[in-house]
């Protein structure tokens, strides 16, 4: 099985292609001019991964017209999204088709979402731990679902819900069962978010349509789990770009006539991180590639690793950045909002750790 | 074992008939231990990577294993490789690096036959994670030189019949130029080597110190001043223990807590179960490190990890055992043994609680201490710089100790 922890060679193709993707068309400094524009989310910059290099589409089969990858793939992509803090909403895209991907007759939706053509987002908050995402604030009229009547209407409310913004279509959980809603149908407020590069935001559903997609929860419970492995390798990324940041900036600075990264103090510090970051990528490539019930232990230990990895750096870049490292004009800050609320979203460390212990049998008490 | 290429696969048939042929002229269960191993040596069955005539067959290291499996299989001797781990990881690749021939003949066979046990004495009281500072001194004496100095933490001292030393022949010279790296005869006269007690009352290692000790320049490896660059190659030998490979999940000290922790409710506390978690989180990590590491290396793409590895090992051993004494309260007010004692193996998970917590202090100093480790990351891996030095052009006489 270790072989599943390297990187294969079209994985680093696919990481190149986004990568110069990024480089060109988002620059943190374009990232940063962009969070307080009317328009958090880059809809261009998202057109061109999505369709253009086929993010949208990689766990979409090919005859759906995607590129019939799997998680390991979009983890790749993931991880360059967080090395690039990028505002496009691959990872709530990405969690909207692993679940249209497990219900049955989705097919027209996946192809439209393989396309370009539409955007989905799962409509739960963005803190929901995979395998909790049944607390109920969405009713459905009528109830219960019947066979052959596909039509509902549902009235609630969704609070802190990620990549929502830029969508066209939302699932939502509700009464126990999934439904597709048209985004045009709902009320989307945008929330004055921690992380300025993923904005949430609170939906308001008030006898709005609801196609029926699927009786039970289990579905989504599953998505969740790959959102939350993907998100590692989110986090991953987010973690290497800080270390390489400030290593970069510590051997330029200059204090007491020695460049600041000749101090210990900061040195072991850096090496440090650069230990656990090595660890992050162990951990997040097995959580993208471990199946069977090794899956969910797998997911629950990256998430529990990687989340306290991404916080640590972003919090040391700022840190070792010194002043300059406070500013809004430097981008330290974007990595530690999107650091730090990423450790909370999915479910933060504490939770997957008290998840890990069930799933391990060592419980608390 | 990495895939084997074509070349391999014929050498390694042939090898299978040479081992056949062998074991037929010389039955396992007949022939004595010594015998048998020092024909198994003559054969070029011992190390393949060796040359012709010292026990090998300059054969690729990857074909040991075909080697090792066979006389396992047939109920062959081995030469315990545990008690003579120094000479077969250490002194035998110097030797072969910088020995004469006559030196090579001398010493490989009854090295690798188990006969002669080596030790190391590089460490001293003053010259610890810095080596090169040592100061024991080698005068020339004629054909000789007088060795006068003390050494540290040198296991297997009190079996060992040779050493390989490093001593300072120049004390003018800065302190890489003026050593020199020598074999001493650990039976000579002003050789004594003494248990050195450790923080958990057992003596895993010794002390030696070399009153006036007379060793032949026929003895010396490499030139006189050299010894610093013959010592590099000695340390880069040194086994890196890459913390397990494939292990399975809750191996090792992590294993021990999670089965007090299931088989021992009483112990349970809401605090220490997420001590708990986070340390398991912490194991597996440095778990699927070490495979990643290792898919790394057979995948040819040697990676930076394995310096990472023995860092976390220390941190992860001292974290978890430091827990453990906690979980149990009052039992870990109790230790199982002070005695002093000389122990053949460190058996972590066979001991108590306490001992576990005391011997895991050393995991952080021995074979590079974890801030040494770190420096080594900061300055070979992330590339910052190094540390300022002001000993580096100076005579080591004249630098403070």
């Amino acid at each position: 099985m270790s072989d599943e922890l390297l990187y294969s060679e079209p994985e680093e193709e696919l990481r190149a292609a986004v990568a110069d993707l990024l480089s060109a068309r988002a620059p943190w400094s374009a990232v940063l001019a962009r969070t307080e524009s009317a328009e958090p989310y880059d809809a261009d910059l998202w057109k061109a991964l999505g369709t253009g290099i086929g993010a949208a589409g990689l766990l979409v089969p090919e005859e759906l017209g995607g590129a019939g990858a799997s998680l390991r793939e979009a983890a790749v992509v993931a991880e360059e999204l967080g090395k690039a803090v990028a505002p496009v909403p691959f990872l709530g895209s990405l969690t909207a088709t692993a679940l249209l991907l497990a219900l049955p007759g989705c097919d027209a939706q996946l192809r439209r979402i393989a396309t370009g053509e539409q955007t989905a987002a799962v409509a739960v908050p963005f803190s929901t731990l995979p395998g909790n995402g049944r607390r109920n604030t969405v009713s459905v009229t009528p109830w219960p679902p019947k066979d052959g009547v596909t039509d509902a209407r549902l009235t609630g409310r969704v609070t802190g819900v990620a990549d929502a913004l830029p969508a066209d279509v939302l699932i939502v959980p509700a009464d126990g069962s999934l439904y597709a809603v048209q985004a045009v149908d709902v009320t989307r407020k945008a929330v004055t978010s921690l992380d300025m590069t993923r904005v949430l935001c609170d939906i308001e559903l008030e006898d709005t349509p609801g196609e029926l997609l699927a009786i039970g929860y289990s579905a989504l419970d599953e998505a969740l789990t790959s959102a939350a492995a993907v998100l590692a390798s989110e986090q991953l990324g987010l973690a290497e770009r800080c270390l390489a940041t400030t290593v970069e900036y510590v051997k330029t600075r200059h204090q007491f006539g020695r460049a600041v990264g000749s101090y210990q103090g900061l040195k072991h510090r850096l090496a440090q991180l650069w230990v656990q970051i090595a660890q992050a990528r162990a951990v997040a490539r097995h959580a993208v590639s471990a199946t069977g019930d090794e899956r969910a232990i797998a997911v629950a230990v990256a998430q529990a690793h990687c989340s306290a990895v991404a916080v640590l750096a972003a919090e040391e870049c700022v840190q070792m950045h010194g002043g300059i490292g406070f500013t809004w004009e430097h981008p330290a800050h974007l990595y530690l909002k999107r650091a730090k609320s990423a450790s909370l979203a999915l479910g933060t460390a504490a939770r997957h750790r008290a998840r890990l212990a069930e799933l391990v049998g060592l419980p608390a008490s | 074992m990495p895939p084997l290429t074509a070349q391999h696969v014929t050498t390694q048939h042939d090898l299978e008939n040479q081992i056949r042929d062998f074991l037929a002229a010389h039955d396992p269960s007949t022939v004595d231990r010594t015998d048998f191993l020092r024909a198994r040596f003559d054969a070029g069955l011992a190390w393949l990577h060796y040359p012709p005539g010292l026990g090998g067959q300059s054969l690729s290291r990857d074909l040991q294993p075909v080697v090792e499996q066979a006389f396992a299989a047939a109920g062959a001797p081995d030469n315990d490789p545990r008690r003579i781990g120094i000479g077969l990881g250490m002194a035998a690749p110097t030797i072969l690096a910088y020995g004469t021939e006559a030196q090579q003949e001398r010493w490989l066979r009854p090295l690798w036959c188990g006969e002669e046990v080596w030790c190391q004495l590089f460490s001293e009281p003053g010259a610890g994670s810095d080596l090169a500072a040592l100061a024991t001194r080698a005068v020339p004496d004629g054909d000789d030189w007088i060795v006068t100095g003390q050494k540290v933490w040198t296991s297997m001292a009190h079996e060992a019949r040779w050493a390989i030393l490093v001593a300072r022949t120049d004390p003018d010279a800065p302190k890489h130029s003026g050593l020199s790296y020598f074999v001493l005869d650990m039976t000579a006269p002003g050789v004594e080597v003494r248990p050195l007690r450790q923080i958990t009352g057992e003596a895993e290692f010794n002390e030696v110190f070399l009153t006036d000790v007379r060793v032949p320049d026929a003895h010396r490896l490499g030139a006189v001043g050299d010894g610093w660059r013959v010592a590099q190659t000695t340390l880069m030998n040194e086994r890196v223990a890459i913390g397990g490979g494939s292990a399975p999940r809750e191996t090792g000290m992590i294993g021990v807590l999670a089965d007090t922790w299931r088989t021992r409710p009483e112990v349970r506390e809401p605090a220490l179960h997420d001590r708990l978690m986070t340390l398991w989180v912490a194991a597996e990590a440095a778990r699927l490190t070490a495979m990643r590491l290792s898919a790394q290396l057979a995948a040819g793409q040697p990676g930076p990890e394995g310096s990472a590895a023995k860092y976390a090992f220390a941190t992860l051993n001292q974290q978890l055992s430091g827990l453990e004494l906690e979980l149990l309260g009052e039992e870990g007010l109790r230790y199982d043994d002070w005695t002093m004692r000389r122990p053949d193996v460190v058996d972590f998970v066979g001991r108590s609680p306490g001992y576990r917590y005391l011997r895991a202090k050393g995991n952080s100093i021995e074979g590079g201490t974890s801030e040494i480790l770190l420096n080594i990351i900061a300055e070979r891996v992330l590339g910052l710089p190094g540390e300022i030095r002001t000993d580096k052009d100076v005579a080591w006489k004249d630098l403070p100790r």
